[in-house]
């Protein structure tokens, strides 16, 4: 019964309590009244409903990135500007200006721009960068860029879950404890600090006062290292050029931190808040009551039922991220989307924008997809019902 | 020898700010091998306090637990939490009220029954798949193989307590405590569950707690019944002489507020006045009185001890139901 079966459990910040458990089997029971729903052999319908699903939730992907691609292409040119004026300067001739907006195509309707830009982007030509780096195809911005953001992203996100987990953990397990209202005050604020503030602050006490990690970039200029894949710690792997990769690695440290400070906040609470409320289930006292270790208890017992709510929220925190590396990379100077998104609007270069922007779209739709799955893989509720 | 004497056991919840609460006030019993005991009451009268006491299992914080508690002698209430984990699940099972909640929803059932085996009994994984279901199949649960792979929102309330049950038994403990264990079941899942508790006990010769606010349970399953009532034991009597004369008032009333097939038509039933909201503290006299119909003036200035009656029973009361009497119901 997966196909309809597999429901995404929205959580707030707060303490996922009965109004959620309720409302999760709510949907389920609403689930259960949709077509297509086979009811009473689970096992054989499991995989074929979870295909179904995932069809689905891909249909509903390509409807989100044409509805977003026709919304951001109005949006983009009803900003005041355009890459005329950002191009050619206020002191530019009408003559230049116009033979400019002839050559970018943009003296025709709207709705005939839109159906050209459709037609080039499905065979991967998204228009040519006029502001970030005029001249290069933005896909070619896009791809070069994209491994900076990446690499940033996922060594945030790896940094936000290794020490918001655990620590989630052992807080609620010594509620009102130091280590609990330590991490609760560091966790409030790492979400109410501006990024960009922590970013500089970071940069001034560690790369500035104490020197001891780089101020900006991503590799030392001068290292003579070789770029294959475009994400340098994987580079320096591959090629096994120890020292540049971790040179690039240090030079990642500081912007990671910033950038997973929201993260870790919202994952660090909801653990803890999970942790507090499945230590208390029925199911926890019996499996001491049963004598098993305390790693058993922990790990099978409690952490399994309590990751639940915290895999969701992790597929949403990929927003955080993309948004904060916009001022992460501002701040550390790195080359990455965040800082082609800032300059692409300075410039107002609309081929560049247009790419990026669908792109973080669906690699967030994407991501939360992988999520939900994930999410069926745990609990088995949502698999056969 | 008993297999457990309980002895002046207390516990005491010490919350800040807020007056401790006594939930066991110096309870003790004894059970023996191959026997049934029950503990009777009301919600809050401490009998599932005192089972979570004797199993370890209340909260380390805020909780005093005094007096002794010795398995085939060996003390329990002492021993460190690392001490408990390799004597719970295998010494003691235990069976819980709610079977729905008290499985994993995210762990196959195989698992959970499994992972009691393979800690106490140190059976490989796969050895330890086979017996559990060889208990499956012994507690009821039909196509076991099959059902060691399923969850427990897959399995039906009956079954998801045999699954309970088949886990608590899995290292053949010598004394299994059910509390309240067919009270979230329908009518005739109980009835089932019941017997199976029964056959399973009487097969093993495990000792049993029994656990409920049920006179029906105590009356198909007890050997020996305590009565409780605010954290102390009232009254204590074979099965058989507490149901033909029941001497404390409370018991009575326990007894006038049941329905049954051998009373006259259109007979109303009794309950208790009052709610446990009423009771005064045993430091001031008997925690019962002010619902009590017996009730002299001693009752509300001095708590009754517990003494043995010249029918050998137990009793704590100043002014007992007369035991030549038949239980007193309302008439209208």
């Amino acid at each position: 019964m997966g196909a309809t079966g597999v429901v995404r459990r929205t959580v707030a910040a707060g303490p996922p309590g009965d109004a959620q458990r309720g409302e999760r089997e709510r949907k389920h029971r609403l689930s259960g009244a949709l077509p297509g729903g086979a009811h009473g052999f689970p096992q054989t319908t499991e995989d074929s409903g979870l295909l179904r699903y995932t069809v689905r939730r891909l249909g509903q992907l390509l409807i989100v990135t044409v509805v977003l691609s026709v919304l951001l292409f109005g949006w983009l040119r009803a900003l005041p500007g355009g890459p005329v004026s950002a191009l050619l300067g206020e002191r530019a001739t009408e003559e230049s200006r116009a033979r400019l907006v002839e050559q970018l195509g943009l003296d025709q309707p709207l709705y005939v721009q839109y159906w050209k830009f459709l037609g080039r982007a499905l065979t991967g030509d998204f228009g040519v960068s006029t502001g970030v780096q005029p001249g290069t195809p933005a896909m070619e911005v896009f791809l070069q860029r994209m491994p900076a953001t990446l690499e940033l992203s996922v060594l945030a996100l790896l940094l936000a879950v290794a020490v918001g987990i655990p620590l989630g953990y052992l807080a609620a397990r010594r509620q009102g404890g130091w280590l609990d209202n330590l991490s609760i005050t560091w966790s409030l604020i790492g979400v109410a600090v501006p990024v960009f503030f922590l970013a500089f602050l970071l940069k001034y006490v560690f790369a500035i006062e104490f020197g001891v990690l780089p101020a900006s970039g991503r590799q030392e200029a001068g290292l003579d290292a070789t770029h294959a894949t475009g994400f340098y710690v994987l580079d320096g792997l591959l090629t096994r050029e120890w020292d540049a990769a971790w040179n690039a690695f240090v030079h990642l440290l500081l912007p990671a931190v910033a950038l997973s400070t929201i993260p870790f906040a919202v994952i660090f609470r909801l653990t803890r808040a999970s942790v507090l409320d499945v230590v208390e289930e029925d199911y926890v006292r019996t499996a001491r009551s049963k004598g098993l270790g305390a790693m058993v208890v922990r790990g099978r017992h409690i952490l399994r039922n309590a990751m639940l709510p915290v895999v969701t929220t992790i597929g949403l925190q990929t927003g955080a991220l993309l948004s904060g590396a916009v001022l992460t990379e501002q701040v550390f100077n790195i080359a990455g989307l965040g800082q082609a998104l800032s300059l692409g609007f300075q410039r107002q270069d609309y081929a560049v924008l247009q790419v990026v922007i669908l792109a973080t779209a669906m690699v967030y739709v994407l991501v939360n997809l992988l999520v939900d799955l994930a999410y069926a893989a745990i609990d088995p509720r949502l698999r056969t019902r | 020898m008993a297999l457990l004497e309980v002895r002046d056991l207390s516990v005491r919840f010490v919350r800040r700010h807020e007056p401790t609460v006594s939930a066991v006030d110096g309870i003790s019993f004894d059970v023996h091998p191959g026997s049934t005991v029950g503990l009777v009451g009301e919600s809050g009268c401490g009998k599932s306090v005192t089972s979570l006491a004797i199993m370890g299992l209340l909260p380390q914080r805020g909780t005093e637990v005094s007096g002794s508690a010795k398995l085939a002698g060996s003390e329990l209430l002492r021993l460190s939490r690392r001490e408990f984990d390799r004597r719970r699940g295998k010494e003691i099972g235990m069976v819980f009220q709610d079977p729905l909640t008290s499985l994993n929803p995210v762990v196959p059932i195989g698992v959970q029954i499994s992972e009691v085996i393979e800690r106490h009994r140190g059976l490989s994984r796969r050895d330890a798949k086979r017996e559990a279901a060889r208990l499956l199949d012994r507690v009821g649960i039909p196509d076991p193989t099959r059902r060691l792979g399923e969850y427990s929102h897959q399995l039906s309330g009956g079954m998801r307590q045999r699954a309970l049950i088949a886990m608590a038994l899995a290292c053949e403990p010598r004394l299994l405590i059910a509390d309240e264990p067919t009270t979230a079941l329908d009518v005739t899942i109980q009835a089932q569950i019941l017997s199976l508790l029964r056959e399973l006990v009487a097969e093993t010769d495990t000792a049993l707690i029994m656990i409920t606010h049920d006179l029906g349970v105590v009356a198909g399953m007890c050997d020996e019944v305590n009565v409780l009532y605010a954290g102390r034991i009232v009254e204590r009597a074979q099965r058989h002489e507490l149901f033909s004369r029941p001497r404390h008032p409370y018991t009575a009333g326990l007894m006038a507020s049941v329905p049954r097939l051998d009373s006259p038509r259109g007979q109303r039933l009794a309950p208790i006045d009052g709610s446990v909201a009423d009771n005064i503290p045993w430091e001031r006299g008997c925690a019962f009185s002010p619902r009590c119909g017996n009730a002299l003036a001693v009752c509300g200035q001095r708590a009754p001890e517990l003494e043995t009656t010249d029918a050998g029973e137990q009793l704590r009361c100043h002014n007992p139901v007369d035991a030549t009497e038949t239980v007193e119901r309302a008439d209208d």
